[in-house]
């Protein structure tokens, strides 16, 4: 084969390739758009053009599910988890980084280790610990348990490292008390790294199940994940209703994503480096 | 060490330090740490609900003649052995492929498979389990395109049930992965390549001569999280299989085992409390071994 075929046929392979990947990982929520449009059994069936059951799938979600009140706990729960998780992480990131003392590194490797405990094991004792504290069934249980995160801490402390240590020298000289560096001077100069750190938290936060499905027993206080699942587990579900409840669901991580796409890509990077 | 410290950065030597630390480290002791040893002392201990007494090692021999206890392992441990490797290769020759700036439409390409990481487990498992139906789109596809003659039983058979978490769970995390390789292989200088290429050396050879050693690290560090994430697998399998963790326990996974031995069986906190133990050890298991076997390799 002469070397321009083969250019043409590695092109060819990997163009066919790529493309293959892109469609299939498209293709999901071309069926959840298309599949809110058209009744369950057109939808079972298979059936891949628009259909005219939008409406009569929206109405019938909304009479089964509370929705203003599932998407408000949702909101909730994630707006109220990544603040609190944002302020304490920026402030853990921006200690470990800017003061020395003793025990600090030990104290820090000890913090990442905390990462690989694997949330099963922590469920039980969580369980309880909220039951004594009698937060079981409310959204406080919910976020408690996130906010203090060592992967977001470290990924604070890791772009901490860009932040010129002359705006922390000239603040002091100008008599800035500490807190008032961090929270005049550091929290503006970094707020790419906050707007970063948000979607990720935001989006963790909204899709989290397992922990919300332990806590969360009625159904006012239920999130619109929860309410998807329990939809979808019927024995005949209602396939054009679970669709628009999945693209409900999807609606803001999908909204924040591609508004904030660059952050968002430049966030990941910034936690391998 | 000690003089570096005590002059130049050692001015910030201060209680400020441990006030800005503070919040967060009494937030991760509180939720991480006391109910990690929380959960070591209740797996020495048995009986119902609350009423917990100590059992010694009853826990642990109990493991060895549970049969649903070891369908679960199984399972964890095959979902990991057979989807981490497939996700992180397929990720590292889809970052490669895309990292080509010659290549058409590689923004369109490398969105569209990243979108996937952006829905919830919840949501798309929901979605696999409507396409992946006896009657549903992919099995009327396969059928369509002559692939398949009959229906493929994807969510009642055992071997096919795992093929579908898999083949979910790989759908969900490749555009994840591949997104830190794509930022590792930015830092590769280019002209490493230029030269492989002047001298003649093929395609595949570059990949695996020069951007898998080059991106160790990185590829490293995705396969713990990604051994993690696997280990830890509940989301999916609950929705795919309705809870119950597939035909015949087939899907069964050990977080899903320890949610219904405490919130779905009768309560049984200690035992549960020891399976859970088992993720902890797999989990630090594995990531030594992986690490260990990342470091040997550099010599």
């Amino acid at each position: 084969m002469s070397n321009g075929t083969t250019r043409i046929a590695g092109t060819i392979i990997t163009y066919g390739f790529v493309g293959l990947m892109a469609f299939l990982s498209i293709f999901p929520f071309v069926w959840m758009l298309l599949g809110a449009t058209n009744s369950s059994i057109d939808i079972i069936k298979g059936r891949m053009m628009p259909g005219s059951a939008l409406a009569t799938n929206i109405a019938t979600f909304f009479t089964q599910v509370n929705a203003p009140l599932v998407f408000w706990n949702s909101a909730k729960i994630a707006i109220l988890a990544t603040v609190l998780t944002l302020a304490v992480s920026s402030l853990a990131g921006y200690g470990f980084e800017m003061f020395r003392s003793r025990h600090r590194d030990r104290i820090y490797s000890a913090m990442l280790i905390t990462m690989m405990i694997p949330f099963a094991a922590l469920m039980i004792p969580l369980f309880i610990m909220m039951g004594k504290a009698g937060l079981i069934n409310t959204h406080i249980a919910v976020v408690l348990p996130t906010i203090g995160s060592a992967f977001i801490v470290f990924y604070f402390r890791q772009t901490t490292k860009a932040f010129p240590s002359e705006l922390r020298d000239a603040a002091k000289v100008d008599g800035l008390k500490e807190w008032q560096i961090f929270l005049f001077i550091y929290v503006p100069v970094m707020r790419s790294t906050y707007a970063a750190a948000f979607i990720i938290v935001f989006m963790t936060a909204w899709n989290n199940y397992l922990w919300p499905l332990i806590v969360l027993q009625s159904n006012e206080q239920k999130t619109i994940t929860l309410v998807i699942s329990s939809l979808a587990s019927a024995y005949y579900p209602d396939y054009g209703v679970v669709m628009v409840g999945t693209i409900l669901a999807t609606l803001p991580t999908l909204a924040v994503f591609f508004f904030m796409q660059r952050q968002f890509v430049q966030g990941m990077l910034g936690s391998v480096k | 060490m000690a003089l570096a410290r005590r002059g130049g950065i050692g001015r910030y030597y201060n209680v400020n330090g441990w006030l800005f630390v503070a919040p967060a480290l009494g937030l991760i002791a509180l939720f991480m740490i006391y109910p990690i040893v929380w959960s070591l002392w209740m797996s020495f201990q048995s009986g119902r609900g609350m009423m917990l007494k100590f059992a010694g090692f009853a826990n642990i021999v109990r493991l060895w003649n549970d049969p649903v206890f070891i369908k679960a392992l199984t399972n964890t441990l095959t979902y990991f052995v057979v989807q981490v490797p497939i996700m992180i290769l397929l990720a590292l020759i889809l970052a490669s492929l895309l990292n080509n700036p010659k290549l058409v439409g590689r923004g369109f390409f490398r969105t569209a498979i990243f979108l996937p990481c952006v829905t919830s487990l919840v949501a798309y498992s929901v979605l696999f389990k409507g396409m992946f139906a006896l009657d549903g789109i992919v099995n009327s596809t396969l059928e369509a395109i002559g692939l398949i003659a009959s229906p493929i039983p994807w969510l009642t058979h055992p071997f096919w049930a795992k093929t579908l978490v898999i083949i979910a769970i790989t759908w969900r995390w490749t555009g994840y992965n591949m997104i830190f390789y794509l930022a590792a292989m930015q830092n590769i200088d280019k002209s490493i390549y230029e030269v492989a290429r002047i001298d003649g050396v093929p395609a595949w050879a570059r990949f695996t001569h020069i951007t898998i050693p080059l991106l160790k690290p990185v590829i490293l560090f995705t396969t713990i999280i990604s051994t993690i994430g696997t280990i830890q697998l509940f989301d999916e399998v609950y929705n795919l299989t309705e809870g119950k963790g597939g035909p015949s326990n087939a899907t069964l996974t050990l977080s899903l085992y320890i949610y219904n031995l405490t919130f779905r069986f009768m309560p049984n906190f200690g035992y549960a409390a020891t399976v859970s133990y088992v993720i902890v050890v797999l989990v630090a298991l594995l990531a030594c071994l992986q690490f260990f076997a990342a470091r040997e390799r550099d010599r």
